[in-house]
């Protein structure tokens, strides 16, 4: 059946409202919604926001990759999942709140680890990733599959009181244009060893929630080529430019990763 | 000629919570520099011991990446804004 043919619900026409009566997304955005694939990097602190946005928003298939189980210590800033969730898979707790919030949203969990040899069978069927990661592995590991799977990656981090958000969009710049390395293990403490905002990923995942949308629905300009800081103590967004480098390794002029290496080994962890 | 150089939260420690130093310089490097002197132990987050800009820190002029101008030569301005921006993994 093709977009125009398959009717709303009663119950969607309610739901989606006050999406359907802006112009900018109307029934046929809302469609787009509820047609879209979306991959969550992360039920954690960014994919929390950005899980719950999405779904409430109707996008029809989120995925949610975590291999975690809640912590207590999650509480703080994990909206996903609450106090008689600890203990339990991330993927379940997230799935179980997604569909408390949209029935209509097929959340599909993968509760695993993502490593070279998995993650492209992983992101195969989605067509946005939505990268929430809590470590640098993964994060070169999601950028570099995205870029040679062609995905588009919706980008956020955090630490402390500061958050970045960017789209890396295949071919216009990529997380190794922005670091080409990451830095040595302990150079840089870990949110677990030096301490994370609790409301800073709300900002930040609901600063990808809204990208992943926009590029959904194909308004407005998405964040490609900028990088959105963010200093909760100054409350200050400020933006930097960010371009695809000729030299990068992966999507540069002349690329030596042709395909996925060890992450571990890169950044040193392993 | 004098600078605005924005540290992010990780450095503050190093600059006494300050959020913003004003420096005297004429290239970032200098001005990096001055940073030094007034804060001792700064430039090592940002400098390897080879005098290159690690390559997990961004520095950023105006909004523009040194390693897209002159790296740590590029020329400041009277006014410049530079922003010290470290890779963060947190999720």
């Amino acid at each position: 059946m093709t977009t125009m043919t398959r009717p709303f619900t009663p119950e969607q026409l309610m739901r989606y409202s006050r999406h359907i009566i802006m112009p900018q997304v109307g029934g046929i955005g809302q469609r787009k919604l509820l047609d879209a694939k979306v991959l969550l990097i992360g039920a954690g602190g960014l994919g929390s926001p950005a899980a719950l946005y999405l779904a409430a928003a109707g996008v029809g298939t989120l995925g949610i990759v975590d291999f975690d189980v809640v912590d207590f210590s999650n509480l703080q800033r994990q909206i996903l999942h609450g106090t008689g969730d600890v203990g339990r898979p991330k993927v379940d707790s997230a799935k179980e709140t997604l569909n408390e919030i949209n029935p209509d949203v097929n959340v599909v969990t993968h509760n695993l680890h993502l490593t070279s040899e998995n993650i492209m069978e992983v992101i195969g069927d989605y067509e946005i990733v939505v990268d929430g990661s809590d470590n640098f592995a993964t994060r070169y590991l999601v950028n570099d599959a995205c870029f040679l799977a062609n995905k588009t990656n919706v980008h956020g981090a955090i630490f402390l009181f500061d958050g970045q958000a960017t789209v890396f969009k295949p071919g216009e710049g990529c997380y190794r244009c922005l670091y080409p390395t990451p830095p040595p293990p302990g150079m840089v403490p870990s949110c677990a060893e030096a301490g994370v905002f609790g409301v800073l990923p709300g900002i930040i995942g609901s600063i990808q929630a809204v990208e992943a949308i926009k590029l959904i629905l194909g308004v407005g300009d998405p964040l490609i080529n900028r990088l959105l800081l963010f200093d909760a103590l100054e409350m200050e967004f400020r933006q930097v430019k960010l371009r695809r480098d000729a030299n990068c390794p992966l999507c540069g002029d002349h690329p030596t990763v042709t395909e996925l290496i060890d992450y571990e080994v890169f950044c040193g962890s392993a | 000629m004098a600078s605005v150089i924005r540290i992010p939260t990780p450095l503050r420690r190093v600059t006494n919570g300050q959020e913003t130093v004003d420096v005297n310089g004429t290239t970032v490097g200098e001005g990096l520099d001055d940073l030094e002197a007034r804060f001792p132990g700064v430039k090592e987050r940002i400098i390897d011991p080879q005098g290159e800009l690690h390559r997990f820190v961004n520095i950023y002029i105006n909004g523009e990446d040194v390693r897209f101008l002159e790296g740590l030569a590029t020329a400041l301005s009277e006014g410049d804004e530079i922003s010290i921006v470290p890779a963060v993994a947190g999720g």
